[in-house]
């Protein structure tokens, strides 16, 4: 029996294809997590789903926040520290009300790192927007340009800091995702306080881990950014809006 | 007319030598009142992460190479870390590594110099694991590393796709 040039062709394309998608074959690196002394990576993008339908009245994940990062007010709304807070939607049509925390979103493009004058707002290679306090002048640029009104300026004096959460009189704030627990291998203040005593509305996760749970939700079901318009590419994500 | 050169002559030389012992009585005094050497009291006794001598000189640049290392590319070994600092050299007695008697500040309020660390930074170690705190065992750690990873074993293939949405 003799093949011909088709009939050749194709079968080495088949066992081709057979040896490059046998299970257990690495495409590529597999992400692991890591230990203390390996930096972040951009093989991970950190994110958050957010699904409004199940997040309900309660306050659970500003006060898991703001005890967990030991943010702590003086009793003067307009200038106190805010690192995640409930905004309250209505519909004036037909009344319809909703909650949802807002943070910062982990934009892939964020504009505070664009203004920041001395770089001390970054973007971790894992996708994690933070402000390096110790180049931070307090300017104040970066409150100016987020989009979602995610930063605060610290006025006062700071006393009492978590040894893991440093914050300091004159430097700009934000929610850093906990980025303390994730390096250690847990997820945020906020989620953990949701799945556990609230709506369990937040998903924690890869982005770009295809199978884990926060891609297998995206995937699944409609989700949007907030200011999608901006082009931002928020790594926060939101349902039932 | 010699005589009068002489007077004021004299004069000066008694008006130096015043001078002199009142310098050297002033040197006295200051000896006593100068600040007062750094109380240094070891709180753990044992060999510190580098030797004495390092410390002394270099413990500046480590606690800053390790604060960039830190914040921007999430490396977080203990053994320079500030943190480690604290937990080793906080006073028993006041849980700190401030105040007068404090590591840190006696030795630093003696040589003059200034240290913004404690501006944002806690000078107070971080709580024992056993309180009824978030902070995880590393039993904890190892079985959410080996969780993700048995997660991340079967999904090579799919994962070849996955770019971020």
């Amino acid at each position: 029996m003799s093949l011909d040039r088709r009939s050749f062709l194709g079968l080495g394309a088949a066992a081709f294809a057979g040896a490059a998608i046998t299970p257990g074959l690495r495409l590529i690196e597999l992400v692991q997590a890591r230990s203390p002394e390996e930096a972040a990576s951009t093989l991970r993008r950190w994110g958050l789903l957010i699904d409004t339908t199940r997040c309900t009245d309660c306050e659970v994940c500003v006060t898991a926040c703001h005890t967990e990062n030991g943010v702590t007010g003086n009793g003067r709304p307009s200038t106190d520290a805010q690192w995640i807070r409930k905004v309250a939607l209505s519909d004036k049509r037909t009344g319809h009300a909703q909650t949802l925390p807002l943070m910062c979103q982990h934009c892939e493009h964020p504009p505070c790192v664009d203004v920041c004058p001395t770089g001390a707002s970054f973007k971790r290679a894992d996708g994690i927007v933070l402000v390096d306090k110790h180049t931070c002048i307090g300017c104040r640029y970066c409150v100016m340009a987020c989009p979602y009104g995610a930063r605060s300026f610290i006025h006062e004096t700071v006393a009492d800091q978590k040894p893991d959460v440093p914050r300091g009189k004159g430097t700009v704030e934000s929610c850093t995702l906990c980025v303390h627990r994730i390096d250690r291998d847990e997820q945020p203040a906020c989620v953990e306080a949701c799945t556990r005593d609230g709506g369990k509305a937040m998903v924690f996760g890869d982005l770009n881990d295809g199978a884990g749970d926060l891609r297998q939700r995206l995937r699944q079901e409609p989700s949007s950014q907030l200011r999608a318009d901006l082009a931002l590419n928020t790594g926060v994500r939101y349902q039932g809006l | 007319m010699k005589s009068k050169r002489d007077t004021p002559s004299c004069a000066i030389g008694a008006s130096v030598i015043l001078l002199i012992m009142a310098g050297l009585a002033a040197v006295a005094a200051s000896a006593q009142a100068r600040a007062a050497p750094p109380v240094i009291r070891i709180e753990k006794p044992g060999q510190c992460v580098e030797p004495t001598a390092v410390m002394r000189r270099d413990h500046m640049k480590m606690i800053l190479h390790q604060r960039d290392q830190t914040v921007h590319r999430g490396i977080r070994t203990s053994k320079h870390s500030l943190k480690n600092c604290i937990d080793c050299h906080a006073s028993a007695k006041t849980n700190s590594v401030l105040g007068k008697d404090g590591f840190c500040e006696s030795c630093h309020t003696y040589a003059a110099v200034q240290m913004d660390c404690f501006e944002c930074h806690s000078p107070s170690p971080r709580p024992p694991a056993s309180a009824n705190s978030p902070v995880p065992t590393r039993s904890g750690i190892a079985s959410e590393s080996a969780r993700r990873a048995a997660m991340a074993a079967p999904v090579a293939a799919t994962r070849a796709g996955g770019a971020a949405p």
